[in-house]
């Protein structure tokens, strides 16, 4: 009240410990009223249980190897004795070659796995922005071809491999890069298109669009594998390989123009109309000042399409093309290693994972470079 | 006013029209937006467009380079016919520059870049010519301190100076501006009318739809006032403001100094 004692130096004081500092932070988020307190111990017992479980089952009581038995096979009944208690590692250790690249001859996997290494380097060099120049169009018909060689073989004393035995990780790799790759420019001509002024350009694109959105991707495939070839003269075959491709192209094409469509019309008319009175061309204006600003725009749901399709090349296997998926599938087909289903499918949906993740993260990384002078 | 009007005079030559706008109609729909306008401005002259909000006044500049499409009567600029031409639509872009009132520079360009790009991709001009051209029209709307910056980092005035630099850099013939201040909080207003005088004085031949009277009577070398589509009065500032001749226009003239 008084002067004197508002005037006197106050010493420093630490912060009241219950309302700073984690604990304050679990107060205020997990214990502020008696349900909540309620909801957060009932949360953290299954949470604990699970996970203990899960670490269990995972980690400690799993089996990472199995010894061969007399007749040179693996002997896995010390895996099926643990069923349910751990998990059965060993099928991995024995089969990850197979669940990698199919069906590829053994001695000649080097270059499957070399194939997989381009791609992540191929992915890593186009994710960096001072790589963004039109020399990168020519690494990659490079490398692009390198992977071509790699897989056929043929040449450089390397044994020819056909596409049927192909499989793998190689076979998502290349159907989802090449997938996305060509579908990626097609969509934003169709995007484009379908703004066109001319009706039937106009037309032809509402009409792609609508057909391939209107049928699912299983009955694309079905089509491109049975019926396309009916159409094909006698003696005439393009690989199967191919023709899944063109369709998945074809599917994710529409959908991506659509994307891309909802970023064209967030840009402000008077983008498009500074643009034109500058004296800009359809193409500059569209090059320079809208499709870099549209794009920007819709970064999360084109790599949210782009992750979707990422995932669904696994569809292939119903026209029996050796995904990644499929191949894991297969390799525990032996009588031996049947029932370790679960072992494979966790490793598989793991490999799915460090790709989707990456294309995420990479994602938001981008927005957040590419918007710095949008920021308000 | 004498110097004023010998440059009024000088610019009465016979020489062809900048801009000739013949009976031009057009119809957004059922709605008559612009009414049989007939319109001439000389080169080097600075017309200002005035008139309520909805009087066709932005269309009708918008109808000069064709941003809209009028549909009856004949648009000359430059001596060249507006038409369905893309070549001749492009020679007409090249000459005419237009500053809107939301600015729409390009967000995800500098400010440099704003101003280089249509020199190097529509005059074609060499990379290095064009970013010196757009620093001394940066310097001349006295901004080139923000050249590197992105629209976003400027205020509104810095932005409708830039925007006019932008056009500048494509040497333009004419210059349209379409309410430029409109958008401006009024401590702002008075640096881009600055920027737009010393436009003047340089000799630009300019239509400019703007309310801001005192501006009007500065440079202009004839108004326009327009209401529902029609041009209803025409010419020098001065007389046209303190002498109206029609209701129409003795009514928006109150409305606008009341608002003042």
């Amino acid at each position: 009240m008084s002067i004197t004692t508002d005037s006197l130096p106050v010493a420093p004081r630490l912060a009241p410990a219950l309302s700073v500092g984690w604990l304050g932070w679990v107060r205020a988020n997990l214990f502020s009223s008696w349900l909540n307190s309620l909801v957060t111990i009932a949360l953290a017992y299954f949470i604990v249980k699970y996970a203990i479980g899960f670490v269990d089952w995972a980690f400690v009581n799993a089996i990472w190897s199995v010894p061969n038995d007399a007749a040179g096979r693996p002997d896995t009944s010390s895996c099926r004795d643990n069923k349910g208690l751990g998990a059965c590692w060993a099928v991995i250790n024995e089969k990850h070659r197979f669940m990698l690249f199919g069906t590829y001859p053994y001695e000649q996997h080097w270059r499957p796995a070399v194939v997989c290494v381009l791609f992540v380097g191929l992915f890593i060099i186009s994710a960096m922005r001072r790589f963004w120049r039109w020399e990168l169009a020519l690494i990659w018909a490079a490398v692009l071809t390198v992977i071509a060689v790699l897989m056929w073989g043929g040449v450089l004393g390397m044994p020819y491999v056909p596409q049927e035995r192909w499989g793998g990780l190689p076979i998502t790799l290349i159907l989802a890069t090449f997938g996305l790759a060509f579908a990626f420019p097609l969509a934003i001509l169709v995007a484009l298109g379908r703004r066109s002024k001319l009706p039937a350009i106009k037309a032809l694109c509402v009409l792609y669009v609508e057909l391939i959105r209107g049928v699912p991707l299983i009955s694309l495939l079905f089509m491109a594998s049975v019926m396309f070839p009916l159409f094909l003269p006698e003696g005439m075959n393009i690989d199967k390989l191919l023709r899944a491709q063109i369709a998945i192209i074809l599917f994710a094409g529409a959908y991506l123009a659509e994307v891309v469509r909802g970023g064209l019309q967030a840009l402000s008319k008077g983008q498009y109309e500074a643009a034109e009175a500058l004296g800009l061309s359809y193409w500059q204006k569209t090059g320079f000042i809208i499709l870099p600003q549209a794009l920007r725009l819709v970064i999360p749901p084109l790599v949210n399409t782009f992750i979707g399709f990422f995932k669904d090349t696994s569809l292939v296997l119903i026209i029996g093309i050796f995904d990644l998926l499929t191949a894991g599938k297969t390799a525990i087909i032996e009588p031996m290693w049947q029932g370790f289903a679960v072992e494979v499918y966790v490793t598989i949906g793991l490999i799915y994972f460090v790709f989707c993740f990456a294309m995420s993260q990479y994602s938001a990384k981008l927005e957040s470079e590419l918007n710095h002078g949008r920021r308000r | 006013m004498s110097a004023a009007e010998t440059l009024h005079s000088s610019v009465q030559t016979n020489a062809p029209p900048a801009i000739s706008l013949a009976g031009v109609n057009k119809w957004f729909g059922a709605l008559h937006v612009l009414r049989d306008i007939n319109l001439d401005i000389a080169l080097g002259e600075r017309v200002v467009v005035c008139g309520p909000s909805g009087s066709g006044k932005s269309t009708m500049i918008r109808c000069i380079n064709r941003l809209e499409e009028h549909q009856q009567g004949k648009i000359i600029v430059d001596g060249i016919e507006l038409s369905d031409d893309l070549k001749s639509l492009d020679a007409i872009r090249r000459e005419v520059g237009m500053v809107f009132q939301s600015f729409n520079l390009f967000p995800h360009l500098t400010i440099l870049e704003n101003c280089t790009l249509a020199p190097i991709w529509v005059r074609k001009m060499p990379k290095k010519e064009a970013e010196a051209l757009a620093m001394e029209y940066l310097e001349r709307v006295r901004i080139p301190e923000q050249a590197a910056k992105y629209p976003g980092q400027l205020s509104g005035g810095q932005q409708q100076r830039v925007a006019i630099a932008r056009a500048l850099c494509m040497k333009p013939k004419i210059m349209l501006f379409d309410e430029p201040t409109s958008a401006l909080d009024p401590e702002m207003i008075k640096e881009v009318l600055d920027t737009m005088v010393m436009l003047a004085e340089t000799g630009m031949t300019m239509i400019c739809v703007t309310h801001e009277m005192g501006f009007a009577r500065q440079v202009a070398d004839r108004v326009v006032f327009m209401d529902r589509g029609e041009i209803v009065e025409t010419g020098e500032p001065t007389t046209l403001f303190e002498n109206p001749q029609t209701e129409r226009l003795q009514l928006f003239l109150s409305q606008i100094l009341r608002g003042h």
